[in-house]
């Protein structure tokens, strides 16, 4: 097997494998788990706890990692164009590019605003009631923001690869 | 005014439109 067939075969496996994990989980928090705790914490008694004991901090763990991966598999495709693809120095790279600022964006919000913010949800960092209220609401919505950019992302990533080529296959 | 990422439908329908402005924005970036 080639150098090239390597990078390009297994490592767009790979980009792509772990995308699913991370963009599957950022789709099973909005579509499904917000609503149910929201339906959970309303029961009498409330039955969220189990939800946020066992469920958050595993899916969160495994949706940040996948997260790290797919950015990290996405550079070692593009490799020495990332500044030409990134600065959009490319006409061709433009749907790539912008796919990628997209997932860029989307990775800055998974580590820089609903992890830490999470942690204080979860009370794995110390939060006053308020603060948890207000990192609640932060997290959600950077995580309503991910599931947005993630359509466009997505048209881009597969765009580049089809409807912005000049013969499809 | 409502923050559309509120609901589902707000979030779905406002990447759907960020996808269709930024397709118009890389066709004509990449000279129609």
């Amino acid at each position: 097997m080639s150098m090239d067939a390597i990078h390009y075969g297994v490592g767009r496996w790979l980009h792509i494998l772990s995308g699913m994990m991370w963009v599957g989980l950022l789709y099973y928090f909005n579509f499904v788990q917000v609503e149910a705790l929201r339906r959970a914490a309303a029961d009498t008694p409330p039955t969220n706890a189990g939800i946020m004991r066992h469920v958050v901090p595993r899916a969160l763990a495994y949706f940040r990692y996948a997260a790290l991966a797919t950015v990290a598999m996405g550079f070692w495709l593009l490799a020495d164009r990332a500044p030409d693809v990134l600065l959009f120095r490319v006409r061709a790279y433009i749907p790539i590019g912008i796919g990628a600022w997209l997932g860029l964006i989307m990775f800055f919000n998974v580590w820089v605003l609903i992890w830490p913010n999470q942690k204080k949800v979860l009370g794995l960092v110390a939060a006053s009631d308020d603060e948890k209220a207000r990192a609640r609401r932060v997290a959600f919505l950077a995580s309503r923001t991910n599931t947005m950019l993630s359509i466009p992302m997505l048209f881009f990533m597969v765009g580049s690869g089809g409807m912005f080529r000049a013969s499809l296959f | 005014m409502k923050n559309p990422l509120d609901s589902l439908w707000g979030t779905v329908i406002a990447g759907l439109v960020l996808t269709a402005v930024l397709y118009l924005l890389a066709r004509s970036a990449m000279g129609g």
